[in-house]
């Protein structure tokens, strides 16, 4: 019974994410232009929930530096954008981060718990007012026009950037070092004594969604026209994709790409629909989720298929 | 053969010497027997082995190369394996999952999975524990969370292997099994030190015994010359 049921769920789920990335990539083409606005910011919140959840989810070390590998590609659009091609500038937007996550990662993933957290928040929040103060200091000005990209084209790189941030969840989960990331959220000592090299793991897989975001930073920049550090840095970017990730669950892979693509278009239609009310409906439904949805979205399905069988 | 020795193995918790000069050493195929009453320093000396924490002085050697100052990862994949006091599974993964990882990543790091996948069911066999083999590792009893942690570090494939109260909290029956596990253990080349506080335990199945007692290494002997040693029965019983 449960192996018949394996066998033909997996060409059905991925017969639904093949016909989903078809529809996505047709898009454009039958939408009216606001919609492929919407989908794209819909499209940037899921890639860093997904890419934050590579590593927070099995590690269970909750990072909110994801706004600082945002930002630091949104700079690099900024001062790259006019000199180098786009997709570039979206490669070293990815690279840098990847290279500052690395760094990070090598003097953070010592900590733990509570300090993790708030270390990784104090990195994003040192990154933000040193590019102020060097921006004051030197230039001059504080914020930069960004060289504008036409709106398909921003929705067709985030929707690259999301394919391939979704393959490599995806091998990364299935591969032994899944497994490894997860008994490091389970019990970090006696993974380490079985042989895995946590820090170097941890390090590099931080590094890992630390490139998606930054990737995903230097597109985004193109579509504001205009950044500064309190737009690239907004501590936003660190908190939306933890929210986003446990309203989604995060033991598979569709729970935090289905939390923040739900989270995200609800945010829209109450900013439009209840511009004064917003703030307030959107915290009573996020204190709603976390009361009746302790396990996300995720824990839901499991719940309802549970009842079925 | 020697495979383990300590000189002057020394740790400090701030002022307090945990374990003050200790010199050990152990011949291949052995079982050596660690006891001391609480506080002596037993899990320290051992938690210094497998690299959990780092020496203050001394030098701790592995066939003959210095392990002092190497990663537990490092040092697991030199071939030492260990078990902890309190029990530390990877509570929400399933049992054969434990032991899977540590297959896949101890000693040779790139084995196949599928050879993995073979060996970890064997060793689940071994230690008896074939048929919870898809529970997850926290539903798990006493007696059968110790036998994974077992199981778990012999996945990787240790030749010497320290066990850490394996027997403390079981019934007499468990604990002649846990004895005869031991042996078997033994017999298949793998040398073990133990921490135990299960007297029947060690007196049967060790070669040999240390008592350490606030972090100092008082005796080391036979179980019957230990059994007879003033110091130890003064340290144990009291004058």
């Amino acid at each position: 019974m449960e192996s018949a049921r394996v066998i033909y769920r997996k060409p059905f789920s991925l017969g639904i994410l093949f016909i989903g990335l078809i529809v996505l990539s047709t898009l454009p083409l039958y939408v009216q232009p606001y919609l492929v606005i919407l989908l794209s910011f819909v499209l940037m919140y899921v890639i860093i929930t997904l890419s934050w959840a590579i590593f927070s989810g099995p590690t269970r070390y909750i990072s909110l530096a994801s706004a600082a590998f945002f930002g630091i590609g949104v700079y690099i659009s900024a001062i790259l954008g006019e000199l180098w091609p786009l997709p570039l500038v979206i490669a070293a937007g990815g690279l840098i981060s990847f290279i500052l996550a690395l760094f990070i990662g090598l003097i953070t993933l010592r900590l733990r718990g509570m300090y993790f957290i708030i270390f990784t928040f104090g990195v994003s929040e040192l990154i933000r007012h040193s590019i102020l103060w060097w921006e004051a200091k030197f230039t001059g000005t504080v914020g930069r026009w960004v060289i504008v990209v036409d709106h398909t084209t921003v929705y067709f790189v985030l929707l690259i950037i999301f394919i391939i941030t979704l393959f490599a969840a995806y091998l990364i989960k299935r591969s032994k070092f899944g497994l490894a990331l997860r008994s490091i959220g389970e019990q970090e000592e006696a993974a380490a004594h079985i042989g895995i090299g946590v820090t170097s793991l941890k390090t590099i897989t931080f590094a890992i969604s630390a490139f998606f975001m930054g990737a995903t930073g230097a597109i985004m920049a193109t579509r504001w026209t205009y950044i500064d550090p309190a737009i690239a840095f907004s501590p936003l970017f660190s908190f939306m994709p933890v929210l986003m990730a446990i309203f989604g669950g995060v033991g598979q892979l569709y729970g935090p790409i289905f939390g923040a693509a739900i989270f995200a278009l609800l945010e829209e239609v109450l900013i439009t629909k209840f511009p004064y009310y917003y703030m307030l409906l959107f915290g009573i439904i996020l204190i709603a989720a976390i009361l009746f949805l302790p396990n996300g979205l995720v824990g839901l399905v499991d719940k309802i298929r549970k009842r079925r069988q | 053969m020697r495979i383990l020795e300590g000189e002057n193995v020394t740790k400090y918790f701030g002022g307090l010497a945990a374990v003050h000069d200790v010199d050990f050493d152990i011949k291949q195929g052995e079982i050596v027997g660690l006891i001391g009453p609480n506080g002596a320093g037993k899990t320290t000396l051992f938690n210094l082995i497998s690299g959990a924490l780092p020496t203050t002085a001394g030098e701790i050697r592995y066939k003959d190369e210095k392990i002092t100052s190497l990663k537990p990862n490092k040092i697991c994949k030199r071939g030492i394996a260990r078990t902890f006091q309190l029990i530390k599974l990877f509570r929400n993964m399933t049992v054969f999952e434990n032991v899977f990882l540590a297959s896949l990543f101890g000693i040779s790091g790139d084995m196949p999975e599928s050879v993995a996948r073979e060996e970890s069911l064997e060793l689940l066999n071994f230690v008896g524990l074939s048929a919870a083999s898809e529970t997850a590792a926290k539903d798990l009893t006493l007696v059968n969370q110790k036998r994974l942690e077992v199981a778990r570090g012999l996945a990787t494939k240790p030749e010497l292997m320290l066990l850490d109260e394996l027997m403390a909290g079981l019934n007499s029956t468990e604990v002649s099994l846990a004895m005869d596990l031991v042996t078997t253990i033994r017999d298949k080349g793998i040398t073990i030190f133990m921490i135990e506080h299960v007297m029947k335990a060690i007196m049967n199945v060790c070669d040999r015994i240390m008592v350490l007692d606030h972090g100092v290494k008082i005796a080391e002997g036979t179980p019957e010359e230990i059994t007879t040693n003033k110091t130890v029965i003064e340290v144990y019983l009291g004058e």
